[in-house]
C-alpha cells in the first residue's frame, strides 16, 4: 500500500499514513474510510469544514481516538495507538487547541509535565527528588532555540504569560521531545495578528529543524503562508491533496464545502 | 541556534516589545496581588503573626508565654495532621468530608486490635493504619473509577465509616489505664517533653514533620506536581500524559494513611478509644485548609498555608478564651475568616499577566 504513495513526494517513503481509517460514533460516521500520508521534512495542513471529521482524524493519529478499522504507519511500521501517551512514545507529540498546560505550575514544571528527570543518586532514587536545575536549564535552552528567551524567568507561572506565549511553551515542549511528528491543532486560532505571526514563524523554526509538521487550521491565510500541502477533508475523508503555490485559498474553501468539485490531479494524487 | 536566524529574529524582536509590555508599571495593589499570587502561605503566615501579636499586646503575658504558645500548638496538632491530608485532596479540586471519620475508625481498630485480639501494640497500630488507607483507596476508587463526585462520594463514606466505627466497636470505649497496661504504644503522641517552659507533645512534633515531609513531597517531586496539575486543570494533565487516575487514588490513600496516624495521635490527645470523639475533624480540616490560603477550585495552595491556618484556628480560639468572650465569639470569628480567606483567594487568582 505504501508504493501507491501519495502527493507530490511519490518517491520518498511517508513517515506518517494512515489507510482506510473509519470511525463511527453510533449512526454518526466521523471518518469514512479516509486516507492520511505525511511527508519527512514538511508542513501538511489539513482543513475541512465544521464536522468534516478532521478532528476525528487528528485524534485517531494521536491515539486519542482509536479508529473502528484502518491502518495507520509509522515510517511503514503498523502501529496501534490506544492512547495519546503511546503516541507520544513513539515520538508524535501533539499541542493541542487547549495547550494542556497546567496554569499554576511553571514553565518549566509545564515542559516536563508527565516526564520529569529526577535528581541522580539516592536524592532521586529513594527520595525521588526532582532536578529542578536541568529541567530549567533544559527548558531555557529549548525557548531559546524558537526565539522565546524573552519569557525572563523559567519559573514563573504559566497563567502569568499572555496568549502567544503560552503556544510558545506548549510549542516548544512537543518540538523539545517530538522524534517525529508534531501535530498541532488551531495553534492561532484563540491569538491576535502579532502573535499568530509569531506562531508562524515558531512553525517555520520547527520545520528547519528537519521535524515534519500536521497543522490544522480553519484560517486560510496562515495555511497558505506555511504549508507545503494541503488535506482537504470532507464528510470524513480526504476529498484532495493540493499544492498551495498552485490553488487559490478560494478555491480550496470551495473544495473544501463541497462548491467545487475537487481538481483530477488532486483525486488522483 | 543558528537555524532560527532567518524567521527567528522578528518573532524576537516581537518578544522584547512583548517583554518590555510586561515590565510596565504596577499598582502596588497590583504588585501586592502578584506577591500574594507566588506566595499562597503569605496571608495566612502574616496573620498568625498578627493575631499572636495583638493578643499578646491585650491579654499580656499569660497569652504570651512559651507555655501557652506551646499549648496552643498541641491542641491544634490533630487538626493540623487531618488537614495536612485534606490539603492533598482539595488540591485535586476535590474534599474530604469523611477525614474525621476515617481518624476515629482507625483509632477504634487500633483500640480492639490491643484490647480483644492480644496482638502487639505495634501490630494493632498497623492495622488501624491499614484500615485508614483501606478507606481512603476505597475513597479513591470511587472517585477516580467510577467518577463520581469526591463531595458526594466522602458524604457518603462519612456516613459509612462512622457507621462501621459503632458498630465494630460496640459503642465502647477503651479506657486509658487499659491502654497503659495493655499497649502503651498507642499513647506515644501524648507523650511530651520540654524544653524551659515549652511543652511539646510527640504529636505537635508528628504535625510538623508530616508537613515538612509533604511541602517536600508536593515542591520537589514529580508525584507533586502532578497533583497541582490535576487540580489546576484535569484535561490539560491528562493530555500532558500524566495518569490522573493514579494520581487521584494515590492522594486519597495518603489522606487515609495520615488519617490513620491522626487516629494513633487522637488516642494519645484524649487518651481513651471512644467511637465518640472527633466528631467535628473534617469540618476543622476544611476550614484549616481553607484559611490557610489552598484554593477550593484546586490547583493553588500549599501544606504551610494550612499549617498556619490550623494555628489560626488554635490562636483565635485560645486568645478570645483567655479574654474572657463567650465561645460563640471564636465560631464567629473562625466563621468570618473563613469567608475573608475565600474572598482573598478569588482576588488572588484574578491576577493580571
Amino acid at each position: 500500500m505504501d508504493s501507491e504513495g501519495f502527493g507530490m513526494n511519490t518517491t520518498t517513503q511517508p513517515i506518517l499514513s494512515a489507510r482506510a481509517l473509519t470511525k463511527n460514533y453510533g449512526r454518526v460516521t466521523a471518518l469514512d474510510n479516509t486516507d492520511f500520508d505525511l511527508y519527512p521534512g514538511e508542513v501538511l495542513a489539513v482543513i475541512g469544514d465544521n464536522g468534516a471529521g478532521k478532528s476525528t482524524l487528528i485524534k485517531a493519529i494521536s491515539g486519542a481516538v482509536v479508529p473502528d478499522s484502518g491502518e495507520i504507519r509509522l515510517n511503514g511500521q503498523p502501529v496501534q495507538f490506544v492512547s495519546p501517551m503511546q503516541a507520544r512514545d513513539a515520538g508524535i507529540e501533539t499541542v493541542y487547541q487547549t495547550l494542556a498546560l497546567s496554569p499554576a505550575l511553571s514553565i518549566a514544571d509545564n515542559m516536563f509535565l508527565g516526564r520529569e528527570i529526577r535528581r541522580k543518586g539516592v536524592l532521586g532514587k529513594l527520595f525521588r527528588m526532582l532536578d529542578r536545575q536541568a529541567m530549567e536549564k533544559f527548558a531555557r535552552e529549548k525557548l531559546s532555540d524558537l526565539g522565546l528567551l524573552t519569557i525572563q524567568n523559567i519559573g514563573q507561572a504559566v497563567e502569568t504569560l499572555s496568549g502567544g506565549q503560552r503556544q510558545g511553551v506548549a510549542v516548544a515542549r512537543a518540538a523539545a521531545f517530538a522524534a517525529k511528528v508534531i501535530i498541532m491543532d488551531e495553534p492561532t486560532a484563540a491569538l491576535g495578528v502579532k502573535e499568530s505571526g509569531r506562531v508562524l514563524d515558531l512553525i517555520r523554526d520547527v520545520k528547519a529543524r528537519g521535524l515534519p509538521i500536521v497543522l490544522i487550521s480553519h484560517n486560510m491565510p496562515h495555511v497558505f503562508e506555511v504549508a507545503d500541502r494541503i488535506h482537504i477533508h470532507r464528510l470524513g475523508r480526504r476529498i484532495a491533496v493540493v499544492d498551495p503555490k498552485t490553488i487559490s485559498p478560494s478555491d480550496a474553501v470551495a473544495i473544501m464545502t463541497g462548491a467545487k468539485a475537487p481538481p483530477e490531479e488532486g483525486l488522483a494524487a | 541556534m543558528s537555524n532560527a536566524s532567518g524567521p527567528g529574529r522578528p518573532a524576537a524582536s516581537e518578544g522584547t516589545e512583548a517583554s518590555s509590555f510586561d515590565t510596565r508599571k504596577h499598582t502596588p495593589v497590583q504588585r501586592l496581588q502578584h506577591f500574594l499570587h507566588g506566595n499562597p502561605a503569605a496571608v495566612p503566615m502574616i496573620v498568625v503573626v498578627v493575631s499572636v501579636v495583638v493578643f499578646a499586646a491585650t491579654i499580656g503575658p499569660k497569652f504570651y508565654s512559651a507555655f501557652t504558645l506551646t499549648l496552643i500548638l498541641q491542641q491544634v496538632a490533630i487538626t493540623g495532621i487531618v488537614s495536612a491530608g485534606q490539603t492533598l485532596i482539595i488540591l485535586t479540586a476535590g474534599i474530604d468530608l469523611s477525614v474525621g471519620s476515617i481518624m476515629v475508625l482507625s483509632s477504634v481498630v487500633m483500640g480492639q486490635f490491643a484490647m480483644h485480639y492480644g496482638v502487639p501494640g505495634f501490630v494493632a497500630v498497623i492495622a488501624g493504619l491499614a484500615a485508614g488507607g483501606l478507606c481512603g483507596l476505597i475513597n479513591g476508587l470511587l472517585v477516580s473509577l467510577v467518577k463520581l463526585p469526591p463531595f458526594i462520594v466522602t458524604l457518603g463514606t462519612w456516613s459509612i465509616f462512622g457507621a462501621i466505627t459503632f458498630i465494630y466497636s460496640g459503642n465502647e470505649t477503651v479506657r486509658s489505664q487499659d491502654i497503659d497496661q495493655t499497649a502503651p504504644i498507642l499513647h506515644f503522641f501524648g507523650n511530651s517533653f520540654r524544653i524551659g517552659h515549652a511543652v511539646f507533645t510527640y504529636g505537635v512534633i508528628l504535625m510538623v514533620a508530616l508537613s515538612a515531609l509533604l511541602w517536600f513531597a508536593l515542591n520537589k517531586t514529580a508525584w507533586g506536581r502532578h497533583v497541582y496539575a490535576v487540580g489546576d486543570d484535569k484535561n490539560a494533565a491528562m493530555l500532558a500524559g500524566i495518569r490522573t487516575g493514579r494520581v487521584l487514588v494515590s492522594v486519597y490513600v495518603v489522606t487515609g494513611l495520615i488519617c490513620g496516624l491522626a487516629g494513633w495521635a487522637l488516642i494519645g490527645r484524649i487518651g481513651s478509644v471512644s467511637p465518640q470523639a472527633g466528631q467535628l475533624e473534617n469540618i476543622n480540616a476544611i476550614t484549616a485548609v481553607v484559611i490557610g490560603g489552598t484554593s477550593l477550585f484546586g490547583g493553588r495552595g500549599s501544606i504551610l498555608g494550612t499549617l498556619f491556618g490550623a494555628l489560626i484556628v488554635g490562636v483565635f480560639s485560645l486568645g478570645l478564651r483567655l479574654l474572657g468572650t463567650d465561645p460563640q465569639w471564636t465560631q464567629l470569628t473562625v466563621g468570618a475568616l473563613i469567608i475573608i480567606a475565600v474572598a482573598t483567594d478569588q482576588w488572588i487568582r484574578k491576577v493580571s499577566a
